[in-house]
């Protein structure tokens, strides 16, 4: 206990602010609907995030199809499979783990753990839902105007974007770039109040030091988001004058199928610097709150105190920071200076240093611990072991030459749905396993859950490990139809359909996450208050499930959120809002 | 069936690494391959030796942290150690720790360096090949002998004849000499595309308004496959790349026939930036 031994406890400071009166929701229109709380918030996000994720899965099953077995999936025209390519790719990253993260778990965590009673603006926090379903909405519209949804990936390269080349090049690709506009603008007012909330809502006593590094991870991903996602805003908002108005940011003089264009003077490249200006920080956007999340589920179910708590801090922060320097090395084959070539290398290699830090802090958390292996930690021990993996694959691609025969092929896919697929979904399964007794005051099924793990941790395996190896023979990705060519020799083409059918067979094996969600909600054990006998804040509510304002009294804070198994306490562990006198151990001392 | 056990065991292939480089004709990727294509130029010879580097340091790291992993699943369960310790941080172990990962990124990144400045450096240069992106095919030009410059298309399935491999092939390859430092010049008339072969090291997006420069050499006789590897539109897939190296004699031959069937023609006239300017 090196860091908050209860003895330095110093005085609580008084409180600075009188408590806020909350908007009281009068029907029930307002109170689940239109509603400024929290928690309510963060369940209306989850669930839509959840539902066009499952758009996501049907898509990628659909392109899984097509890339297994050819000739029996010939009605998915080439036009089909880019829209599918891109949509699925967007859902994803941004409408799935972007939303899930920040406005799913960051909503509903970030008040209880830092002892609020809601987030500081609600308002604009409810806003921001609606927003961001009005961007999920353009999203899944774009599939139906003339021409269909945009194809052109979803890194939305121009010039191919906006001609006509490409599939959705008529409306698909503007409502794309509106429904990214409006994503960003919805985010924007969620972050503000994420951070705010963060900076000026803690509870007497909980100094940042004392976070749980869930919000570190979450706190921190949103800065990142907050500052990363006006550059595709820009590049969106540019994007579409020019093929509106017929301006020329990005475009250089050229042909559309032997026609000349009336565009000159522009750079598709620094589209691309743009994009991944955004693209870049947004990997961690994703991963930093998995990170968070995963320690905090690491320390309770080892009953162990997170090892090395402000190396973890210094780490994220350190990641987060490092993150904006290193997004070029997405566009190693793009023709750019050889010293920009390293200077980007040498940044990607450095990121690896805080994150083996990482590794290292879970792994020494977990050292002579007292795990238990319940569904959570098994989620977290899962993730650390693919996200290592992951993390070595990009490696190879963050070294410029050996990213050259590398890039663009399905290395790169099998790498990045490792790290930033496979991983951080992982998370989100643990953390909605360890947080479902407090959202609904009931426990998951065990044996289901079980099953759901198991087929989810093998089934990712099996579906992208292939995938290096057909990279390595050279298969390119965002390629329709390939069947056997003699980049896909016959052995590779079965291998092909192989993974279809396990991909196939562990998106279905997901109902059973879903059953058990359902299920539990009427029939789930009941689970008390503190069923994993956890040190923070949100387990300390008068109420399970906690109510409007989460708190009776305001929680003062007297500690770190780790500590367990402290030497004389006569519990393994002490919450966070226990005061030094009121630690009950044998021998009268703590 | 040699190649069939290495599938199943992962490991053993380690040691085919050496083999790797000319167990097949190359060009083209077989069944049963492990690896990347054979190496047909010098720079991808030394991205294959580095990568293999790379490969055993990866590899040693992911078995250590696995085997850590299960260690401690087994020792350190709720069952097999009841009371859990109470260390917080370890400064020694702390600054090692950071130190180890520093000391393997440096063994990377200096040969990873290095090689990034050769791949790059263009010297001796002994001709020049003009390279085209179109939507969906390759326009080559070769200004060092007349400027003479042809369409590359892909021949559909149905035109196919024996032999040749499907969704690889174009009427019109592009003749190379081997042993001979080759200058590349890459843009684009319309989108981006990128002109990849794997078993030359090669791949460098093309893009309008902009001319991108690398180089090749070519060690044997042979020929070479690739394809667009920068999502251009609905026929991406479609617009194969086929590289025919031959030697010095012949390739002095062919371009005299190549001067004649291709003067004038071009096709599609392919946009020379010259002109769009002028517009
Ligand atoms: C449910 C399991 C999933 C399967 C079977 C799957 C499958 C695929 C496939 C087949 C492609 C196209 C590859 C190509 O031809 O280039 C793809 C692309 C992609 N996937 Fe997934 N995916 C899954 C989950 C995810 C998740 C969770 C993410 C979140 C990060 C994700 C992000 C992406 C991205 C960013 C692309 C690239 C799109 C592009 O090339 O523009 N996928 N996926
Ligand atoms: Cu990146
Ligand atoms: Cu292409």
């Amino acid at each position: 206990m090196a860091y908050v031994a209860p003895a330095e406890v110093e005085q609580i400071p008084p409180a600075e602010v009188e408590d806020v009166e909350l908007y009281h929701a009068k029907s029930w229109v307002t109170k689940y609907v239109f509603s400024q709380d929290a928690k309510v918030i963060a369940i209306q996000y989850s669930a839509t995030a959840i539902a066009i994720g499952l758009v996501g899965l049907v898509l990628s099953w659909l392109m899984r199809l097509q890339l297994g077995f050819p000739e029996l999936f010939d009605f998915i025209e080439p036009s089909d499979y880019y829209q599918f390519i891109t949509v699925h790719g967007m859902i994803m990253v941004i409408y799935l783990l972007t939303a899930l993260f920040l406005g799913g778990f960051g909503n509903y965590l970030i008040p209880l753990m830092v002892g609020a009673r809601d987030m500081v603006f609600p308002y604009v926090n409810m806003v921001s839902y609606w927003v961001y379903l009005g961007a999920v909405i353009l999203l899944i519209v774009s599939f139906f105007v003339p021409g269909g949804a945009t194809g052109a990936g979803w890194t939305l390269y121009p010039p191919q974007a906006i001609l006509s080349g490409t599939p959705g090049s008529e409306g698909g690709i503007i409502l794309m770039l509106v429904s990214l506009a409006l994503f960003i603008i919805g985010f924007t007012m969620g972050g503000l109040n994420y951070v705010v909330t963060v900076l000026q809502a803690r509870t007497r006593g909980m100094t940042l030091m004392r976070l749980p590094l869930t919000i570190w991870g979450i706190f921190t991903a949103t800065v990142l988001a907050l500052l990363a996602f006006p550059a595709l805003l820009v590049g969106a908002v540019m994007m579409t004058f020019d093929k509106l108005l017929g301006t020329s940011f990005f475009m250089p003089a050229l042909v559309e199928m032997g026609v000349y264009l009336d565009y000159g003077g522009g750079s598709p490249l620094l589209f691309q610097h743009l994009f991944w200006f955004f693209g870049h920080p947004e990997v961690y956007i994703v991963a930093l709150p998995a990170f968070g999340i995963v320690s905090d589920l690491i320390s309770v179910h080892a009953r162990r105190h997170i090892f090395g708590y402000r190396m973890m801090v210094w780490a994220i922060v350190g990641i987060g920071a490092l993150s904006f320097v290193v997004w070029a090395h997405h566009m190693y084959v793009s023709g750019m200076n050889p010293w920009f070539g390293f200077f980007f290398a040498t940044t990607t290699l450095i990121i690896a240093v805080p994150t083996a830090l990482k590794v290292y802090n879970w792994t020494l958390t977990l050292w002579k611990g007292n795990i238990r292996f319940t569904l959570p930690m098994l989620f977290a021990l899962a993730f650390i072991v693919t996200f290592v993996n992951g993390g070595i694959t990009g490696l190879f691609l963050g070294n410029v030459v050996v990213d050259v025969p590398l890039s663009d092929t399905m290395f790169v896919v099998a790498h990045f749905h490792m790290v930033m697929g496979v991983a951080p979904l992982l998370v989100v399964f643990g953390g909605i396993y360890h947080w479902f007794p407090l959202i609904t005051g009931r426990m998951l099924h065990e044996g289901m859950g079980q099953f759901h793990f198991w087929v989810t941790f093998i089934g990712a395996y099996t579906i992208f490990l292939p995938l290096h190896y057909l990279g390595f023979l050279g298969v390119p990705r965002r390629y329709f139809e390939m069947g056997e060519t003699n980049f896909i020799p016959e052995s590779a083409q079965d291998l092909n359909a192989f993974v279809t059918v396990v991909a196939l067979t562990v998106g279905v094996a997901q109902i059973v996450f879903f059953i058990n969600l359902f299920w539990s909600l009427k029939n789930g054990k009941l689970a008390g208050h503190n069923p994993w006998k956890a040190c923070s804040l949100e387990w300390r509510t008068a109420h399970v499930p906690p109510r409007h304002g989460n708190f009776d009294d305001l929680p003062v804070v007297y500690r770190w959120a780790y500590d367990y198994g402290v030497p004389g306490a006569d519990e393994d562990f002490i919450p966070q809002d226990v005061p030094p006198d009121r630690v009950s151990t044998g021998k009268g001392e703590v | 069936m040699m190649q069939r056990l290495t599938i199943l065991a992962p490991m053993t292939a380690l040691s085919f690494f050496g083999a790797a480089g000319n167990a097949f004709a190359g060009g083209r990727s077989e069944p049963w391959q492990m690896w990347f294509q054979p190496a047909a130029s010098p720079v991808m010879e030394r991205i294959i030796e580095f990568h293999n580097l790379l490969f055993v340091i990866e590899v040693s790291i992911v078995t250590l942290v696995l085997g850590l992993m299960c260690y401690i699943i087994v020792r350190f369960n709720a069952k097999a150690n009841p009371v859990p310790t109470k260390t917080t941080h370890n400064t020694l172990l702390e600054v090692v720790w950071t130190g180890v990962p520093l000391l393997i990124l440096m063994v990377i990144a200096v040969p990873s360096l290095n090689l990034l400045y050769y791949a790059d450096r263009i010297e001796n240069i002994e001709m020049t090949l003009k390279v085209t992106g179109n939507q969906w095919f390759w326009t080559y030009s070769y200004p060092d002998h007349g400027g003479f410059e042809f369409d590359s298309v892909i021949v559909p399935d149905d035109e196919l004849k024996e032999g040749q491999p499907r969704l690889l092939t174009v009427d019109n390859e592009v003749v190379l000499p081997v042993e001979t430092n080759i200058r590349l010049l890459f843009t684009s008339s319309d989108v981006i595309h990128n002109w990849a072969v794997p078993s030359l090291g090669l791949k460098l997006d093309t893009v309008a308004g902009r001319i991108n420069e690398n180089w090749m050499r070519i060690n044997k006789e042979g020929d070479y496959y690739g394809m667009c590897s920068e999502l251009c539109g609905i026929n991406h897939g479609f617009m194969p790349i086929h590289v025919k190296a031959v030697s010095k004699a012949d390739f002095a031959e062919w371009v005299e026939t190549a001067r004649k069937e291709f003067a004038g023609a071009g096709g599609p006239a392919p946009v020379r930036v010259a002109e769009t300017g002028a517009r």
